[in-house]
């Protein structure tokens, strides 16, 4: 009863709020729908037991990329009037492109009534052990079977990380930025004098 | 509490949402009402160390100064700037303060006393505190404001480094502890060092995480010394400049919430929780949630000192502690803890 009225909370907001996201006039508006409907989906894996997608949902793409995502939206200069001149101009491609996924989707429906596909169980891993938890079944899964494709994409990160410093870092003349280490060796003395001036007199820098 | 509700005759679903609406409220009470008193405490403390008596006047010692401040607040009328985004310059404190209260969810306060014991629970930690920056983000735009904007933006990046560290000293914890879920990590820690010291702050390879730990929670929180948020020689008053009345105060509530919450994340992770600090028969006696809070109170008390004391960071200062040192460092334990356990507790 609570459980199918959560599924039905979450599913609702969880729509709606995606479809805000594409009707909502302003961009940053846009954005925080977004959040909304992210935030939705990982209570829908909640209730199916996927606490750490979940989780990871929340922190990864709430956390952190829906909070650049929102930075560059709000630094943008948003020119309204320019957004809306080309609605017309895109209306067919995106209709396309809806199409294209509401069949796919429907397809991949329709295929999995009819008996879908069982992937996975050929080699028996895909049934886990009903004690473990997922981050337990994640793991051993992914640190076993799955390791060299795991280093193979941290190291594809990585790659695309130095890459991204790299095209992006200049180096420029005539900036004037801060040395720590020389900022941390200044000593008092090195900065100060401690004078006794007669008074009257002053003081000669 | 559920099999309490369903004794009194209550159906399962009706007994368990008595009981999570109850233990919600002996949450949520008693930590407004200790936000008001901490509150209380923290211009005490910074009082006494600037040699000044602090609030002194409303009820005896000045007790009860903060639920004064309250009542003001309350009575003072919301203003909206015109040039505001209405809906979202509301909905901005709501964000903070309710973040704020979420995260105790699944903070032990004894064994067993815990409103949501889930296997995930440090990662709900770590996301719930990510969702903080929301509040913040959306006031300094909504706001249309310079200063505001500007405050939002430091506050982003800030949070944003800092939670990289707090992630990699939250995986040393949880490798040592082997597991996500706070109750375990708590258990896990009871006669941690020669038997007899409960918490893992007393072990040489996570004695330096905590630290970090400490310095990193003054900055997700935008605490002083690293109150750049809010730095009122720069900034005006931050993301709060145009907020007024009942808005400003769930800020304020918010704010303090949160740093409760991390010195309540100290105390859980790397002092015990609930455990007395040494694993021994007569301490027991004691509850245990007294000692979560005397922990909590102590962990306060080098908050709101090292406020009174430690100048502020420059904001380039910041940004150097948070990527160039704890970073690399943090991720140097993750590989030294992680080897350390391979080789005793699980063999090479």
């Amino acid at each position: 009863m609570i459980q199918v009225f959560a599924f039905y909370l979450f599913a609702t907001l969880c729509i709606f709020s995606g479809a805000v996201t594409i009707l909502a006039r302003n961009p940053v508006h846009s954005v925080l729908w977004l959040i909304l409907a992210f935030f939705n989906a990982a209570g829908l894996m909640v209730l199916v037991g996927a606490e750490f997608i979940a989780m990871l949902l929340v922190i990864v793409y709430v956390g952190a990329v829906a909070v650049l995502f929102l930075f560059v939206v709000m630094m943008l200069d948003i020119d309204f009037a320019e957004l809306r001149a080309g609605f017309i101009k895109n209306f067919p491609l995106g209709i396309a492109l809806a199409v294209v996924l509401f069949v796919e989707l429907f397809v991949g429906l329709v295929v999995h009534g009819a008996g879908g596909v069982e992937l996975g169980v050929a080699s028996g891993m895909a049934t886990q052990a009903a004690d473990m938890s997922n981050i337990q079944a994640i793991g051993a899964l992914l640190y076993t079977r799955y390791l060299f494709l795991f280093e193979a994409a941290g190291i594809i990160l990585l790659v695309a990380m130095i890459g991204a410093i790299v095209l992006t870092h200049r180096e420029r003349s005539g900036t004037r930025g801060q040395k720590v280490s020389k900022q941390n060796a200044r000593r008092p003395e090195d900065a100060t004098i401690n004078m006794q001036p007669e008074s009257g007199k002053g003081v000669v820098l | 509490m559920t099999s309490f509700f369903q004794g009194l005759g209550l159906s399962y679903e009706m007994a368990w949402g008595v009981a999570t609406v109850c233990g919600i409220l002996l949450i949520a009470f008693p930590l407004m009402l200790g936000v008001a008193m901490i509150i209380y405490a923290d211009r005490k403390i910074w009082a006494a160390m600037a040699l000044r008596k602090g609030p002194n006047v409303v009820g005896p010692l000045g007790l009860l100064q903060s639920f004064a401040d309250g009542l003001k607040v309350f009575l003072q009328e919301t203003i909206i700037p015109s040039a505001a985004n209405k809906g979202l310059f509301l909905i901005a404190p709501i964000i903070t303060f309710t973040v704020a209260l979420m995260a105790w969810a699944v903070i032990p306060f004894n064994s067993g006393a815990i409103l949501a014991d889930i296997n995930v629970g440090l990662l709900y930690v770590l996301a719930i505190s990510s969702l903080g920056v929301y509040g913040v983000v959306i006031a300094g735009w909504s706001s249309n404001s310079k200063y505001p904007f500007f405050s939002a933006m430091r506050a982003s990046a800030q949070m944003i480094s800092y939670e990289v560290s707090i992630g990699f000293i939250l995986i040393c914890v949880v490798l040592w502890a082997g597991s996500f879920n706070l109750n375990d990590i708590v258990q896990a820690q009871k006669g941690h060092v020669f038997g007899i010291v409960n918490g893992f702050v007393a072990n040489p390879l996570l004695f330096p995480m905590w630290v970090m730990f400490l310095i990193s929670g003054m900055a997700e929180t935008a605490r002083a010394p690293f109150d750049l948020t809010e730095a009122e020689s720069e900034l005006v008053a931050g993301y709060q400049t145009e907020y007024s009345s009942m808005a400003f105060a769930l800020y304020w509530l918010g704010e303090y919430a949160n740093v409760l919450l991390m010195c309540a994340l100290n105390a859980v992770l790397f002092w015990g929780g609930y455990l007395p600090p040494l694993d021994i028969p007569v301490l027991y006696l004691v509850p245990g949630f007294v000692w979560l809070l005397l922990k909590i109170l102590f962990f306060f008390f080098i908050f709101s000192w090292v406020k009174a004391t430690v100048p502020r960071y420059r904001y380039d200062q910041l940004m150097r502690l948070g990527w160039k040192i704890f970073l690399p460092t943090s991720l140097l334990f993750v590989v030294l803890v992680s080897g350390w356990l391979m080789l005793t507790r699980f063999g090479v």
